[in-house]
């Protein structure tokens, strides 16, 4: 709650308190006569401000380096070049929304062309799910909202809705003339930025105490020999400050300030910590055709978002004697910004069952720690992403198959050892198992006419319908 | 004397053209038959090796074996270039490559998978670098074998699901094989022997076209030669002199 005028009205409410009728506001006296036993707590904007900053660091950490708190209730992310190291953008939002979740919050993700449009979509379309919109597709996205989504003062929407205005889609297609006479240009502008009509700049946030250095340009530079001149001078700069306290850097954040007040920013990762300035400008000058100088670029500043203590010893040793190791990370690095962190990687046991979730991806230059597969049982060195199925000619229930057809090929089979009988996972809500709870897998190995060898199962164990539909899969093929 | 010394330095810098693997340790398939057919004793280091199965999978899951065999015996990481997910690491340790060697890269197409084979194969100290493609153009083979000679790294392109048959086209290989599943051995139990594998040498600088039937890499990654095969190339022998 907050003191307004002398009287205490409601400055936020929780999903049980709307759900009660109590909205933002509202006198607190009113609310707590609809509601007696309701909880008020004095607000705290500047701890909110505080907590919403904090809030967009951490998103800056984990997925852009332009991020920037949208005060009262919201940060700005931008995603631009960004959702290529998680997959893509839907995998991207569903890391955000889980991580959001679990930390206890109720999220609502939009993501648009413009900021104007997602802080709409994610206050005034109801969605549990992220939304988005596609390229140039905010018009059409926002037109059915109501015009407080634009971010005007109260005193504006309510006069536009005395006037008749209530969806923005209206305002879109209203003159200009009398509305700007009536409203000022704030409404205007407001609308422009959320059609991406006129540029919305975003200050990104950066970390207290990030080493960071910044380079105004005198001449607005736009081409890629220039950028990287500049990048040049400012890891000379940075490199000398972190080896002044001792640390390298894990990660950077470039961000380009444009004259249109817009920011580009690129963001590079190492496997280890490093000072070398060749190889962070390399792993930058990688990046450059992802960023859009617009009309030029007139201030660059370089941040250190995340770094590691880096002893000097260590870091001449990596220089000078070529050994294997600090090599093989500037290669990880490398092939990292160019195909995506999580591209790159090795595969660690993990106990499981069911034998295609028994591998895990770790970092590549991790440590698996612990034992490895069992040498023993058979496994393709080839496996199906799912197993298709396959018509068989079985000749008794517990036999291996005389003959299957997969992919339209009939094969005949001529040896075969198994059955080797894994048990389903029934406790799991997805997979095979979700099918039938209380699957079976019956594995055979057979060798086919010309000697192909191939990993089939059958879902039953043969004997009891319950332990599965007695249907054939092929899961994979071997040497 | 001057004109000795003129001749074994024109022939070092005919070798460094070629590109033959002359500066760069041969890796042996421990395998006489197939050692001794190869110039140099094995498989040129630092050289570009063309390997396929074919449109069956097996032979594709023969191949990958074959693959990771010849790695098994060289120290040093891996890095595995990937455009399909069907690579099921725990069965590489079955032919002695330790899975936690291999780093794998999804690079996610042809292009993009053989730019990561480059990228790698600029870095001395490696294995070796693998990279599964469907289609290999003289231009980026030419390259990949640059990059293999001047770092000593030995590449593999992995032609996936290569037709038998197909017009060898991917020029700069020093190396092509093609690796497909032969029928095993019959036992008198039910079970599987040993795979086997049909390994047709189908082109190599310096060395004529071969074919061999061989028992599947061991825990080790070593080739056998069947039993019952051994004496078949001699027996053929015997039957050309007869004729």
């Amino acid at each position: 709650m907050l003191p307004d005028h002398g009287r205490q009205v409601v400055a936020a409410v929780d999903a049980a308190a709307r759900a009660l009728g109590i909205v933002p506001g509202m006198a607190v006296l009113r609310a707590r006569s609809l509601v007696p036993e309701l909880e008020v707590v004095d607000a705290d904007p500047q701890g909110d401000l505080l907590a919403l900053r904090r809030f967009a660091l951490w998103a800056g950490r984990c997925y852009s380096p332009c991020v920037a708190p949208d005060p009262p209730d919201g940060i700005w992310i931008d995603l631009t070049g960004c959702a290529a190291l998680f997959g893509g953008e839907e995998a991207l939002l569903a890391d955000l929304h889980r991580h959001v979740a679990g930390a206890g919050f109720a999220a609502r993700i939009a993501v648009a062309d413009t900021a104007g449009a997602a802080h709409a979509l994610a206050r005034f379309l109801p969605s549990d799910r992220p939304v988005t919109v596609g390229p140039g597709g905010q018009g059409a996205a926002i037109a059915p909202l109501p015009v407080a989504a634009l971010r005007l003062d109260p005193g504006s929407v309510d006069a536009l809705r005395r006037l008749g205005f209530a969806r923005i889609g209206q305002l879109i297609h209203a003159p200009r003339g009398p509305l700007a006479r009536r409203f000022g240009r704030d409404l205007h502008r407001r609308l422009d930025q959320a059609l991406g009509h006129v540029p919305e700049p975003i200050e990104p946030v950066i970390a207290p105490r990030t080493p960071r250095c910044r380079r105004g340009l005198v001449e607005p530079i736009a081409t890629a020999p220039a950028i990287v001149r500049v990048i040049g001078d400012l890891l000379d700069e940075l490199v000398g400050r972190l080896a002044g306290i001792g640390k390298g850097a894990r990660r950077l954040d470039l961000f380009c300030h444009r004259v249109d007040g817009q920011v580009r920013a690129v963001r590079i990762g190492t496997a280890a910590p490093s000072r070398d300035r060749d190889h962070l400008a390399r792993l930058l000058g990688q990046r450059i055709e992802g960023i859009d100088p617009g009309l030029g670029i007139e201030a660059m500043t370089l941040a250190a978002s995340l770094v590691e203590p880096l002893a000097p010893e260590q870091h001449e040793t990596a220089q000078s004697d070529g050994a294997r190791a600090p090599d093989l990370a500037a290669l990880v690095d490398r092939l990292a910004n160019r195909f995506g962190q999580a591209s790159l990687y090795r595969a660690a046991p993990r106990a499981s069952a069911m034998p295609e979730r028994t591998v895990r991806r770790i970092a590549p230059l991790g440590t698996s720690g612990g034992a490895g597969w069992d040498d023993d049982l058979p496994r393709p060195s080839r496996m199906l992403a799912s197993p298709e199925p396959v018509d068989v000619t079985a000749m008794l229930p517990d036999h291996p198959p005389a003959m299957f057809v997969w992919r339209g090929t009939r094969r005949r089979v001529v040896r075969a050892d198994g059955p080797e009988r894994l048990h389903g996972e029934w406790w799991r809500a997805d997979g095979h198992e979700a099918e039938t709870p209380y699957a079976v897998r019956d594995y055979f190995q057979v060798e086919v006419e010309g000697g192909g060898r191939y990993w089939l199962f059958r879902l039953g164990d043969g004997e009891r319908p319950a332990s599965g539909p007695m249907r054939w899969f092929i899961h994979g093929a071997f040497a | 004397m001057r004109t000795m010394a003129a001749i074994s330095e024109l022939r070092a810098r005919i070798a460094g053209i070629e590109g033959g693997g002359t500066r760069h340790a041969a890796i042996p398939f421990g395998l006489p038959a197939i050692d001794g057919h190869l110039p140099g004793g094995g498989l040129a280091g630092g050289a570009l090796h063309e390997v396929a199965g074919s449109r069956e999978l097996a032979d594709d899951a023969a191949a990958t074996m074959f693959l990771a065999g010849i790695l098994a015996r060289v120290p040093g990481p891996v890095f595995w270039c990937l455009r399909w997910r069907d690579l099921f690491a725990p069965a590489l340790g079955h032919a002695g490559l330790d899975p936690d060697r291999v780093i794998h890269v999804e690079a996610g197409d042809d292009v993009h998978v053989l730019l990561a084979m480059e990228e790698c194969l600029r870095h001395p100290g490696l294995a070796g670098v693998v990279g599964e493609v469907g289609r290999l153009s003289l231009t980026a083979s030419r390259r990949l074998q640059l990059a293999a000679g001047e770092s000593g790294v030995p590449a593999f392109v992995f032609r996936r699901a290569s037709p038998v048959g197909q017009r060898a086209d991917g020029g700069a290989a020093v190396t092509r094989w093609r690796i497909r599943a032969a029928p095993g051995e019959a036992l008198d139990m039910p079970g599987l022997a040993r795979p086997r594998w049909h390994v047709a040498l189908e082109r190599a600088r310096g060395a004529e076209t071969h074919e061999w039937i061989v028992e599947a890499c061991d825990a080790q990654g070593r080739l056998a030669l069947p039993a019952a095969l051994v004496h078949r190339p001699a027996a053929a022998d015997t039957a050309r002199a007869a004729a």
